[in-house]
């Protein structure tokens, strides 16, 4: 491949092989996930002794190939392609959610476009934003079928496929419905595979970019499949959550609560100090003065009524860290095994 | 919890999720998992497209059913007989494992007699099966190479719900599904932490890693770490025990750490007594709740986003949880409040960061001893992991061998609920989940979208049964039972079968809580949430 010898094992892709070399061969249809799907034609590859180009996502490496990536007819044919898209869509990177982030994006970047040179389709379907979560903008979908892979074959949904022909085709929901009346549970596995701004988070809108967020790898505070989470952060406000790839359990996928049940943390109803009880109503005082009545009333009831008086119910959601502690206070400060939580069973 | 470690050892799934996909026949019994587990409902839906069966056995019309190759609609409560028919058609066809109950296990003779008595006919009648029913699951079980088994609070949650888990298991280790990939019996957990909990030893009768409190060597061994003279002996009580206590005028104290005990625990009316009347209600939480309201004193917490530690996920994988974002106004770490209520009641516990505790942790947890959080940055590793060069566990007894050597068969016989439908009460409520909302709605409800999509309860009633109380779809009704009454939309749906009713409790305004029976399992002390008997009204 470009000149290098590189030795693999049977029926590895050619895509594979470079990826895994660190040879650059763009792709917009494929993931990893979904695997090839043969659509977009951006990883096309010369292959001596083949005829035409050849799709790397889906041709098997073999014995003495003797393969180029990025030849002048490749990369032509590439720019060609990404061209074609561009002139089919609205892709308007100024205000789009995906700027950053967008596959189609980073290939016209790799290949130089700055300007689309063929005149812009005519294309403005009505954008779906039926969903409370998810905004679907077709225009900006580039047919590359990874949601409708994903929705039937990762998380098995089976709410969105192909519709219509020709100019017309484009993604639908069930039989054509806005998403919001569709059988859709809203998991948001479109939106992670999307290549595009064609499938975006709503509650994420205007509130900062890919490269505006620091993201932190963390597990999913719902049930208990802990799935392993990405918070993308800005300015200490959690804008989206997406779901980690290529690792247990959930290997990217989640749902509807893991992906948007996030903003409970920002909400204006988190207790935000101490209170106290004082003539039958809370009052907000500091961590002393609410650790000091506690502490000291405890030991007054440990003294007068016994360890067993007092009792502990720890928490479900809480770290094992935290639940260590409530475990060890109860039996060793408190003095009793009255500790218990939600979930014997 | 109770029933599996009464039978193969521990108290977790014995298998992995990701080990679901390669499944031949996947048995799901009491658990709505495309709505409670999704992302585990992708890996089912994922193996049927490979070829797996499914195989569900619920009283509602779950949506897993779209995916099942059958769907046994027994009735809420008959789970025992329904098992032990089963396994009776299994013994009498000769299709159980008779190489590994041989070698493996204890008690065999005791199960084929009871469950002898539990025909296909006779447990037919108990379920609302038909008895070739019965014997169809029964072969497609039998005569499977090997069979996953999967359940949650619909196995748990009933007076009988440690006997329902014991059948569970019994029905692997009758089939040989033990110590295998892609088997075994596999209760999914319903909260990110429940099994941490549970792990770390916030019950009233263990230490961390499930070593017994009543043992003295266990004692001494904490004694020792801890650096304290004489930990407590005898077991502590459960919180169905620690309620009635405080209307005894045993209890004066109790120290709740993010529990909504009004919105979860049944009965609410005597959860909500007994908080009026205990002396020093301590509530920590990250929200003011129906709960918190009645508290002497409050303190705020940080939230999962805001805070360092790890979580032990439903396969027994110990996963990092990482601070995103700094907690509001005072809020604090939990680890923190309570270790400074500790040092001000005499007793420093000397902690600095989560993963000081963590090192403890794992210095008296002998089955987590290799977990390190370095080596969980990336991958969680699942428990049993004794030292630092352990891989983890990814299913358990893969040598045939269980902690108490053998595994043992806990026969069970069929009981009906604590309470029936009667003339007075004529429907079964059971309860459960819905996609869009979770637990006691304290955080789906304060995230954006979701009240759109789901914005109050409603209660399932099946179309013959609203036909007949002149209910339609979308009308409100009351609901009543001995314990309480409620004003509820009407879901007119063949979700449920006739005679049987389903709610949740998500919803304060109309929380199935109100209704349900504070009935509970001997020995789990697990209330029965999934029975009870109600009568409706329109509204």
């Amino acid at each position: 491949m470009d000149g290098r010898h590189i030795q693999t094992v049977d029926g590895n892709t050619v895509l594979n092989v470079a990826r895994q070399n660190r040879i650059y061969i763009p792709t917009l249809c494929y993931h990893p996930k979904t695997r090839q799907a043969g659509k977009c034609r951006m990883c096309v590859v010369e292959v001596e002794r083949m005829p035409g180009l050849q799709t790397a996502c889906s041709l098997a490496a073999r014995e003495g190939m003797v393969i180029h990536t990025s030849t002048q007819r490749v990369v032509e044919t590439r720019k060609m392609i990404v061209e074609l898209l561009l002139a089919n869509g609205k892709h308007n990177c100024i205000a789009c959610e995906a700027n950053g982030a967008c596959e189609l994006q980073e290939v016209a970047y790799r290949l130089g476009i700055e300007k689309p040179s063929f005149p812009i389709a005519e294309r403005d379907m009505p954008v779906d934003t039926s969903c409370p979560m998810i905004i679907r903008d077709m225009n900006k979908c580039i047919h590359c079928y990874r949601c409708v892979n994903g929705c039937n074959n990762i998380v098995v949904n089976e709410v969105l496929e192909m519709g219509y022909r020709g100019s017309r085709m484009t993604v639908v929901c069930d039989t054509d419905k806005p998403m919001g009346e569709s059988s859709c549970v809203v998991c948001g596995e479109c939106v992670q595979l999307c290549p595009t701004g064609a499938l975006v988070e709503k509650k994420a809108m205007g509130k900062g970019r890919e490269w505006d967020t620091n993201q932190t790898r963390t597990t999913c505070p719902y049930c208990g499949v802990g799935c392993q989470i990405r918070l993308h952060v800005r300015d200490n406000e959690i804008i989206k959550v997406t779901g980690e790839e290529n690792v247990e359990p959930n290997f990217g996928t989640l749902c509807v609560k893991g992906r948007f049940g996030y903003d409970f943390v920002h909400s204006p109803h988190r207790l935000r100090k101490p209170l106290l009880r004082k003539n039958g109503r809370l009052e907000e005082v500091s961590w002393d003065a609410a650790l000091d009545f506690t502490a000291e009333k405890l030991l007054e009831i440990k003294k007068t009524s016994g360890p067993g008086s007092i009792v502990g119910i720890g928490c479900a959601r809480s770290t094992n860290e935290s639940n260590y502690v409530m475990m060890k206070f109860m039996r060793a400060v408190v003095g009793t095994n009255n500790v218990d939580h939600c979930a014997r069973t | 919890m109770a029933g599996l470690a009464s039978t193969l050892g521990a108290g977790a799934m014995t298998n992995s999720i990701r080990e679901i996909e390669d499944v031949p026949v996947i048995f799901v019994i009491g658990s709505n998992t495309t709505e409670s587990h999704p992302v585990v409902s992708y890996f089912m839906k994922r193996a049927v497209k490979k070829g797996s069966r499914l195989i569900v056995a619920d009283p509602r019309r779950i949506d897993l059913t779209r995916w099942a190759t059958r769907h046994f609609q027994h009735r809420v409560g008959s789970d025992i007989a329904f098992l032990n028919a089963v396994m009776n058609e299994i013994i009498r066809n000769g299709w159980h494992d008779r190489d590994f109950i041989e070698k493996h296990t204890e008690g065999f003779e005791q199960l084929r007699e009871t469950v002898s008595r539990y025909t296909p006919e006779y447990a037919g009648e108990i379920c609302g099966l038909r008895a070739d029913e019965i014997r169809e699951l029964a072969r497609i079980l039998g005569t499977a190479e090997k069979v996953g088994l999967f359940y949650t609070l619909g196995i748990t949650e009933h007076i009988t719900g440690t006997d329902n888990v014991r059948s569970c298991a019994n029905l692997q280790i009758l089939l040989g599904n033990i110590g295998k990939a892609s088997a075994g019996v596999n209760p999914l957990r319903g909260q990110n932490n429940v099994q941490g909990a549970c792990d770390m030893g916030v019950l009233p009768d263990v230490y961390t890693g499930y070593q017994k409190a009543a043992f003295p060597d266990v004692r001494r061994k904490f004694e020792a770490a801890w650096g304290i003279e004489k930990l407590p002996d005898g077991e502590g009580t459960k919180i169905p025990a620690m309620f009635d206590g405080i209307h005894h005028g045993d209890v004066r104290a109790l120290y709740l750490i993010g529990e909504n005990v009004v919105m979860s625990e049944p009965n609410q009316a005597h959860t909500v007594s007994a908080l009026k009347k205990v002396d020093l209600l301590i509530v920590q939480d990250i929200f003011m709740n129906e709960t918190a309201e009645h508290a002497h004193v409050i303190l705020p917490a940080a939230c999962f986003a805001e805070t360092e530690g790890t979580f032990t996920n439903t396969e027994r994988r110990v996963q990092r949880v990482r601070k995103a974002v700094e907690p509001p106004g005072l809020a604090r770490d939990d680890w923190w409040i309570t270790a400074e209520l500790a040092r001000r009641m005499g007793y420093d516990m000397g902690y600095t960061s989560a993963e000081q505790i963590w090192e403890e942790i794992r210095s008296v947890t002998p089955s987590m001893s290799g977990i390190a959080y370095r080596r969980i940055d990336h991958k969680g590793l699942q428990w049993p992991c004794t030292d630092e060069q352990h891989s983890g566990t990814c299913y358990l007894y893969c040598d045939n061998v269980f902690p108490c050597g053998k595994a043992t068969f806990r026969p069970a016989e069929w009981k009906p609920p604590a309470e029936v439908p009667d003339e007075e009460y004529p429907f079964v409520l059971t309860t459960g989940r819905r996609l869009w909302q979770y637990h006691t709605g304290t955080q789906t409800r304060k995230s954006g979208g979701f009240n759109d999509i789901c914005p109050e309860e409603m209660i399932e009633v099946n179309p013959d049964d609203a036909r007949g109380l002149d209910i339609r779809d979308g009308d409100y009704v009351f609901v009543f039972s001995r314990r309480g009454r409620l004003k509820v939309k009407a879901w007119v749906t063949d979700r449920v079968t006739p005679g049987l009713c389903f709610m949740t409790f998500h919803f304060s305004e109309a929380c199935a809580n109100v209704v349900t029976n504070n009935a509970f399992d001997p020995i789990a002390g697990t209330a029965e949430y999934k029975a009870c008997a109600i009568r409706l009204e329109r509204a």
